[in-house]
């Protein structure tokens, strides 16, 4: 061979070697760009909603004043009936003397969240003793003033934050005074939706889910199971059994806002099932989650050997008492794994239950299947929408606590799956 | 006397059942249970099942339907030419009775005949209860003497009781099928009394959409239109965007988890890849919409480009991670199912490794891999939350992905959130939009499922 192809060569190798590099690069950067989208996701997420477990309360004195209240402390309905936002308004007046003007003292006021009255009430009702005297409480304060709080440092302009120059000063002097504070949002937890972002709470939410879910896999897990025991088991290999394993393969793949439409028009107009009620919305998810859990299940009673199955068989148990003696709790934990995998996709999916009406404004926190509700993720959805800027990290925080949720489910099954593994 | 505790009466009865069953069997036994056919147990069994399981099918059918009984019922006593009503004001009038009857106020012309109802209804409803429980009581009370009789030494109950289990496992796995029957009735129903009022070809081939119908006669500019092409160009080229970002991404990353990467890393990244699958959709969208939208927006004005708070791009973009980890998993299962034996021949004939991915392993697994991108385009086009949250509500017909479209999903969630009246265009629509996208996923699942069964075959 001359030195020319030999050169030619070793070129064309040389070129064949990088364009390996480069392809093994491609699919490092492949990688690498979903892992970044994934990380860039949970931190903007997570820096935006860490500040909504926080929420900035006002300090004040507040003289119960005995002729305020009525002579029968027992009375619920006159004490319900107490001017509680008066006696606010007159402890802020006290705080601020120098605030003289209609105006200003309207603009005072709206440092106070209209939520303030409720928790004073429920401060007084809790230590009726307290009536006659001055106390000290934490009163919530309004979102505009909690949003200016979280973010003045890194806003420049506070009139941005809607609120007055006068009213930066009041909060710049409340905070001196150590009566403004950011206290841990109980709010958030312990209360229903609501105009308000400093009101709203994901309570409601949460129990609609939970609610929601309680349907689902009361239906769900004996409705799938008993269908992959039967499709595994007992079926015969006909054109009939072939049909039904198609149709639990498509269904799986049917987009989930399709069920929402059979929900709304079986469940809802056909059977009168209530609108935006969690046994709607369980009824409608059971629908959804049942081809993952008989794929699932399926594949674990598949798995498990058929000497198993031949022992039983040969010391002379039935067929029936094969399966649930011996197949089935075998495939048990597998089947719970695959059960609350598809529990953790029930709690994320939103789209049928927009259908099925659980979309409404729901304050109180459902207490029945059949009170409207709505669940996390449409909450999530809802708040999503709102134009206040508090909403927007009560928003994130809300994600924070779903993703916590599929955190706590996922790491179950995972766990489940480890434990009682089976190497057969 | 309501439903709830004649369920849990039901419950009792039923353990009562088992044990009576029991306690008779060994009653019948003469004294040793080896002159039993069965299992003690399975003659209880049998008995609750006979107790009870006629009663609670009763009361399932009851609960589904008395409610419409009633109102049939009802109707049928409304003065005639109250009857003659169109369905849509029936519809108003029962539930105004309805709300009477649960002690609302109602407001109205007739408030002393819808009283006069309600009072009827509340009647009514009583009735129905009070049946019921007599009719369940009597079935439990047949079964028992059923039962009674039945149970002897020589009673095979095992095969009766194996039997009914088995007749239950087959009641589970129809309400699959059911399923199935209940969508395709569901949207075919309401789909046909839209396109009487909507003609199908001005639904497929019309280019304008504007849905909003005019409430009175004489209002300019709500004609509504229900040309639906629109809505597919949009629904289409937001899974475009999302293809054209999952598929490489997808099929890189699998490539090199099946070919590259040691088993630890493999064991690391996979699950991690996962992850983008498990994260609720509802997040994405308020990602899609908040972080994503926003940021293309302001990176389009930087580099002059007029780029709509909604654009597509933006949606698309965020479906399209969404999307990766179903196309690398299955094209990850596809590759790895790849013999052997053609990736040694490769090598053996001195090809590098990348040369034999792109030369031999992809072409063999083609198929499975385009069975994978067929059920993520499916996948795609079914997606309703991140283009309900980032995608735009007006339909235009454009191929810019800067601009604001809207898809097929968007149009079914606004149309029927909120008020829906059954009789009119804008909230049948939905149910048209819904019988397309369930047909064309349909559609695709069947192909892709069929492609990459195929070709597990060809390598088996």
């Amino acid at each position: 061979m001359d030195n020319r192809t030999i050169d030619l060569m070793q070129k064309r190798l040389r070129r064949r070697y990088a364009r390996e590099t480069r392809f093994q690069w491609y699919g490092r950067i492949s990688i690498a760009i979903a892992l970044i989208f994934l990380m860039f996701l949970f931190v903007n997420i997570f820096s935006k909603g860490y500040s909504a477990f926080q929420q900035s309360a006002i300090m004040l004195t507040v003289n119960l004043d005995e002729s305020e209240f009525p002579q029968d402390r027992k009375d619920p309905g006159a004490m319900m009936a107490v001017d509680y936002g008066g006696l606010i308004k007159q402890s802020l007046y006290r705080q601020f003397p120098e605030v003289t003007e209609r105006k200003d003292k309207r603009a005072l006021f709206q440092l106070i969240s209209p939520g303030a009255v409720y928790a004073l009430r429920d401060q007084v009702a809790a230590n009726p003793d307290s009536i006659g005297n001055s106390i000290d409480v934490w009163l919530p304060a309004n979102d505009d003033v909690d949003m200016y709080i979280k973010h003045v440092a890194d806003q420049a302009d506070a009139t941005a934050m809607r609120l007055s120059e006068q009213q930066v000063v009041w909060i710049e002097k409340l905070r001196t005074d150590q009566r403004l504070e950011k206290k841990f949002n109980r709010i958030f937890f312990t209360s229903g939706d609501s105009r308000e972002p400093e009101l709203a709470g994901i309570r409601g939410a949460l129990t609609g889910s939970f609610l929601t879910l309680v349907v689902t896999l009361l239906l769900s897990f004996p409705i799938g199971v008993g269908a992959a025991i039967y499709l595994e088991e007992f079926a015969p290999k006909n054109r009939w059994t072939d049909l039904v394993e198609v149709n639990v393969n498509n269904l799986a793949a049917v987009p989930s806002i399709i069920f929402g439409l059979l929900g709304l028009a079986v469940f809802i107009n056909f059977f009168g099932v209530p609108r935006s009620a969690p046994l709607v919305g369980g009824l409608v998810l059971t629908l959804m989650t049942l081809p993952t859990i008989i794929i699932s299940s399926r594949a674990v009673i598949k798995a498990v050997p058929p000497s198993i199955r031949e022992a039983a068989l040969g010391v002379g148990a039935s067929h029936v008492q094969t399966v649930f003696s011996h197949v089935v709790p075998l495939a048990l934990p597998g089947m719970l794994t695959g059960t609350i995998i598809g529990m953790g996709r029930a709690l994320g999916e939103t789209a049928p239950l927009l259908m099925i009406g659980m979309v409404a404004f729901v304050v109180d926190v459902p207490t029945s299947f059949t009170d409207s509700s709505t669940a996390l993720p449409v909450q999530i959805y809802l708040w999503a929408d709102s134009p206040e800027r508090g909403f927007e990290e009560r928003t994130s925080a809300a994600i924070m606590v779903l993703l916590g949720f599929l955190v706590v489910m996922n790491a179950a099954a995972v766990y489940l799956r480890k434990r009682f593994e089976h190497k057969w | 006397m309501n439903t709830t505790n004649l369920f849990f009466l039901l419950c009792l009865l039923g353990v009562l059942g088992f044990l009576f069953g029991r306690h008779r069997a060994y009653a019948t036994s003469h004294g040793s249970i080896k002159n039993l056919n069965s299992l003690p147990s399975h003659y209880g069994m049998y008995a609750m099942t006979l107790t009870v399981i006629p009663a609670l099918v009763l009361l399932a059918c009851w609960a589904m339907l008395s409610s419409q009984a009633i109102e049939k019922v009802l109707i049928l006593e409304l003065p005639p030419e109250m009857q003659a009503l169109p369905r849509a004001e029936l519809g108003l009038l029962i539930n105004d009775v309805r709300n009477a009857a649960l002690g609302q106020s109602i407001a109205g012309d007739d408030v002393q005949l819808i009283r006069q109802l309600g009072k009827r209804y509340l009647e009514l409803e009583r009735d129905s209860t009070r049946m019921l429980w007599l009719l369940c009581l009597a079935l439990c009370a047949g079964g028992v003497a059923w039962a009674w009789h039945h149970i002897q030494a020589r009673h095979p109950a095992r095969t009766r009781v194996e039997r009914i289990v088995v007749l239950a496992l087959i009641t589970c796995s129809l309400i699959a099928v059911l399923t199935t029957i209940g969508i395709v009735l569901s949207v075919i129903f309401e789909s046909i009394l839209f396109f009487k009022q909507i003609p199908l070809t001005q639904f497929l081939f019309g280019l304008e959409w504007s849905p909003q119908m005019a409430i009175r006669a004489d209002q300019v500019g709500s004609s509504g239109a229900f040309g639906a092409v629109p809505l597919f160009a949009g629904t289409l080229l937001i899974s475009g965007i999302a293809m054209v970002v999952a598929v490489p991404i997808g099929l890189m990353s699998s490539i090199y988890m099946a070919e590259y990467a040691s088993r630890r890393v493999r064991s690391i990244l996979k699950p991690v890849l996962e992850i983008l699958a498990g994260i609720p959709t509802v997040v994405y969208g308020f990602f899609a919409a908040l972080t994503v939208a926003p940021l293309i927006r302001d990176f389009g004005h930087a580099l002059g480009l007029q780029v709509a708070s909604e654009s597509a791009l933006a949606a698309g973009l965020v479906m399209g991670i969404m999307i990766i980890p179903f196309v690398s998993s299955i094209s990850d299962d596809v590759i790895s199912a790849v013999p052997r034996a053609m990736r040694e021949g490769s090598y053996g004939l001195g090809a590098t490794q990348s040369e034999t991915i792109r030369l031999v392993i992809i072409p063999a697994a083609l198929p499975g891999i385009v069975g994978g991108v067929l059920l993520a385009i499916s996948r795609a086009i079914g997606e309703t939350m991140i283009v309900v949250m980032a995608a735009g509500l007006s339909a235009n017909l454009t191929a810019n992905p800067l601009e604001a479209v809207t898809t097929v999903t968007v149009q079914i969630v606004t149309l029927l959130v909120g008020d829906q009246e059954f009789d009119s265009p804008k909230t049948l629509a939905a149910f048209a939009l819904g019988l397309v996208l369930f047909l064309v996923t349909l559609l695709l699942n069947i192909i892709a499922l069929h492609v990459v069964r195929r070709y597990r075959e060809q390598y088996e």
